[in-house]
């Protein structure tokens, strides 16, 4: 009886020190529910959702503290994605935060432009290039079409540019066939 | 001695109709009077335009030169003046217009000094640049740059070349021609082949149903210093396809994902082989090519055509008739349409198949995929279309590729035994453009996470070395300050020395420190004032003073005249 207790003590110690051990040894940074849902987002930093940037609002999905519809640029698909790896239900965009537009640029009209440095400061993925009272302009493939720099220019000289479709943008459209009706 | 040949899995048996084309002579097309060459005809980064609007060029001068290492250059087909260098239209199904150069020929056809390069003593990476700046693309279809394809890699060497005269495309024929009347120069372009890809064995693959084709590739390998094998393939579409061919040829399969080169096979077009003759032996750039101008008008036959000329201009010479229905570039199974038929001929472009209602009635409507799996027996690649059309149709992106997608030919085998007429291969090619964009958006938002991650730390960063910095500066002036005060004391103390040190001096409190330090500060930016003066008021000519003298005189006399109250203000009152 007391061998039976003894060996049991001894294992349940054993055990403890080893789970204890790999806690700290493995221990997981950051929150792994956050990087999945990260990695759905469309990383705009455009804060639509009310979030400074999409790892914000990842973290906040991840804790449950927001809805996973708030994200314009992500659109239905996200929202999707989103419901299936969450496993709740899917629902609509929520309008309030705005609504899914087509993919754009900014482009700043080097006319206009003073130099002022605002919307370099507002560019969440520094994609605009310039210094003061010097002519800024956008490095159209870093950027990530959120509008943060439209607002903060005093003279509104930037101005959201749709991306037009050319040969290596193209792709094939989804076919449409007409099937015939049986009677 | 004949080769064991091999059957590969599916593939259909087509209609042929070769004879309407390669009937005729070949033909050279006219010089036409305006080229209208793309920066983008070959696989990879589109050629930078290296010549100015207005400029004039001769014939075989690079008008675009490669950019990196998977491009190839574009030259000027013929001599004359550079009109526009900007969007034009291009034999794209889209419709979309491309970045191109235009030339008004001046009809003269006069060369840029050109000479045949001595492959045999040039470096390997030398000849593969030249072929590179050559333009030398793959002339089967696929338009991808040569150089790339003639460099063996790691393994050094690729045991073995196949030469593709398949050509199992029904209508086209301008591979036959070539094989027919430039055999010798073919055989020419493989030798500069196997000289850079160290081949040891050299096969040349043609379809049985071109025996005129394979008689003169005989006749031409009998004259060469190294053993080519010309092997006839039995006709079944599609024999063509590089992958059909060497298994047919060797028995061997190339795996999923993997390219012919991993087993030590490399596959080229008999064009492509030509074309680097021509390159090496003459030193011509790949300016031109054999075309098929076929289908719906009145004399099919081949033409070998200037790169830029327009397409319109070909089925003109060819007979234009009514009732056609469009064009399509390339075959019946693979080609596909040309909305503009004002585009210009490109190096992809092997055939102009015009279409009519009698020859390519419309597809009748289709009906619900009934799973017959047809499309999965004569599917050359093993794949399994129905799966693939369901998971294209439901946008199940991710299946599709479980499904090895991408290892499908489009050669549309699928689409063409479709009972219910549905046009397959177009799904697939949906599917695998929405894949490739996807992944493309994928790239752009880990590169904006990446870009956000970093500004933030840098923000943090600088908010941080701005608060050291402060402090580290706050640090310095107090013990300045300490020391001064320190000073003073003494000097007071040695003015004074019956005077017994009162607490309040000797330890000065925190408000006098910060006193004092604003005394200083004030001290200074007092003194920078000061020293501040204007650098351009020094050493004048005796005029330049006298003239600002006057100035400032008159500046007074405005400063007193404003002080004074308006004649008008005064009455108001």
């Amino acid at each position: 009886m007391l061998t039976a207790i003894l060996v049991m003590a001894v294992l349940a110690v054993a055990v403890g020190l080893v789970l204890g051990w790999s806690a700290v040894r493995f221990k997981v940074e950051g929150n792994p529910l956050a990087e999945k849902i990260d990695a759905i987002l469309p990383q705009t930093q455009c804060g639509q959702c009310g979030f400074p940037g999409c790892r914000p609002y990842a973290e906040a999905i991840a804790k449950g503290e927001a809805d996973i519809n708030l994200c314009p640029p992500g659109g239905e698909e996200g929202i999707k994605k989103l419901a299936e790896l969450l496993g709740v239900e899917p629902k609509p965009l929520d309008e309030a935060h705005g609504t899914p537009k087509p993919k754009s640029v900014a482009f700043i009209d080097e006319q206009t432009c003073i130099g002022c440095t605002l919307c370099i400061q507002a560019c969440p993925v520094d994609a605009i290039s310039g210094a003061a009272k010097q002519m800024h302009t956008v490095i159209a493939a870093e950027c990530t079409g959120c509008e943060l720099c439209v607002a903060p220019c005093p003279v509104d000289c930037i101005s959201m540019v749709p991306i037009a479709e050319d040969l290596p943008h193209w792709k094939w459209k989804y076919p449409v066939i007409e099937l015939k009706r049986v009677p | 001695m004949t080769r064991k040949l091999f059957k590969f899995k599916g593939g259909v048996h087509l209609p042929e109709h070769k004879a309407e084309s390669n009937t005729r002579p070949l033909h050279a097309a006219p010089l036409p009077g305006k080229l209208v060459i793309p920066l983008r005809q070959h696989i990879g980064n589109p050629a930078k335009p290296v010549v100015e609007v207005g400029e004039r060029v001769l014939k075989g001068q690079i008008i675009g030169a490669a950019d990196g290492y998977v491009s190839a250059a574009v030259h000027a087909s013929s001599s004359g003046i550079v009109t526009a260098i900007g969007l034009a239209a291009v034999p794209h199904i889209s419709g979309l217009p491309d970045l191109c150069i235009t030339i008004e020929t001046d009809g003269r056809d006069e060369w840029i000094a050109h000479a045949p390069l001595d492959y045999q003593a040039m470096a390997a990476a030398d000849l593969r640049m030249k072929v590179r700046d050559m333009g030398i693309a793959g002339l089967g279809g696929a338009v991808f740059p040569s150089a790339v394809k003639l460099d063996p890699g790691a393994a050094h060497s690729c045991p073995t070349l196949i030469i593709n005269g398949g050509e199992c495309e029904p209508w086209i024929t301008c591979d036959d021609m070539l094989m027919r009347s430039r055999a010798g120069d073919i055989l020419q372009g493989v030798a500069v082949m196997r000289h850079l890809l160290g081949s040891t064995e050299i096969l040349v693959g043609i379809e049985d149903n071109k025996p005129e084709a394979i008689a003169a590739m005989q006749a031409a390998a009998q004259s060469l210093d190294f053993a080519v094998e010309v092997v006839a393939v039995p006709t079944i579409y599609p024999t063509g396809g590089a992958k059909q061919l060497v298994e047919t040829l060797t028995g061997k399969q190339v795996p999923s994902g993997k390219l012919s080169t991993d087993i030590g096979i490399q596959v080229f077009n008999v064009g492509t082989a030509y074309a680097l003759a021509c390159a090496v032996h003459y030193g011509e750039p790949l300016i031109s090519r054999l075309v098929t101008v076929t289908g719906h008008v009145l004399r099919p036959q081949n033409f070998e055509v200037l790169i830029g000329t327009p397409i319109h201009t070909l089925i003109t010479l060819a007979g234009e008739r009514d009732g056609s229905t469009g064009a399509l570039m390339g075959g019946p199974m693979m080609g596909l349409p040309i909305p503009d038929l004002e585009a210009p001929v490109v190096k992809a472009t092997n055939c102009i198949l015009v279409k009519s209602n009698a020859l390519f009635p419309p597809l009748p409507k289709a009906l619900p995929c009934i799973r017959c799996t047809r499309c999965a027996d004569v599917c050359p690649a093993g794949l399994q279309p129905q799966e693939l059309f369901r998971f294209a149709k439901t946008g199940d992106f991710g299946r599709a590729q479980e499904y090895h997608l991408f290892d499908c030919i489009e050669c549309g085998c699928c689409s063409y035994v479709c009972p219910s007429h549905i046009p397959l291969v177009d799904f697939y090619r949906y599917a695998k453009s929405e894949i490739w964009a996807r992944e493309k958006e994928k790239r752009a938002a880990d590169l904006a996470r990446e870009r956000h991650e970093f500004r933030e730390f840098r923000l943090a960063r600088e908010k941080k070395e701005k608060a050291d910095k402060l402090a580290a500066k706050a640090q310095a002036t107090r013990a300045q300050s300490a020391l001064d005060q320190v000073a003073l004391d003494q000097a007071t103390r040695a003015e004074r020395p019956a005077a017994p040190a009162s607490g309040l001096a000797a330890a000065p409190s925190d408000a006098d420190a910060r006193k004092a330090l604003i005394a200083a500060a004030l001290a200074r930016a007092q003194a920078k004032k000061a020293g501040v003066a204007p650098k351009n008021t020094d050493h004048l000519p005796p005029g330049t003073q006298h003239e600002i003298e006057e100035i400032e005189a008159r500046r007074a006399k405005i400063r007193e005249l404003a002080h004074q109250p308006l004649e008008s203000e005064e009455k108001k009152p």
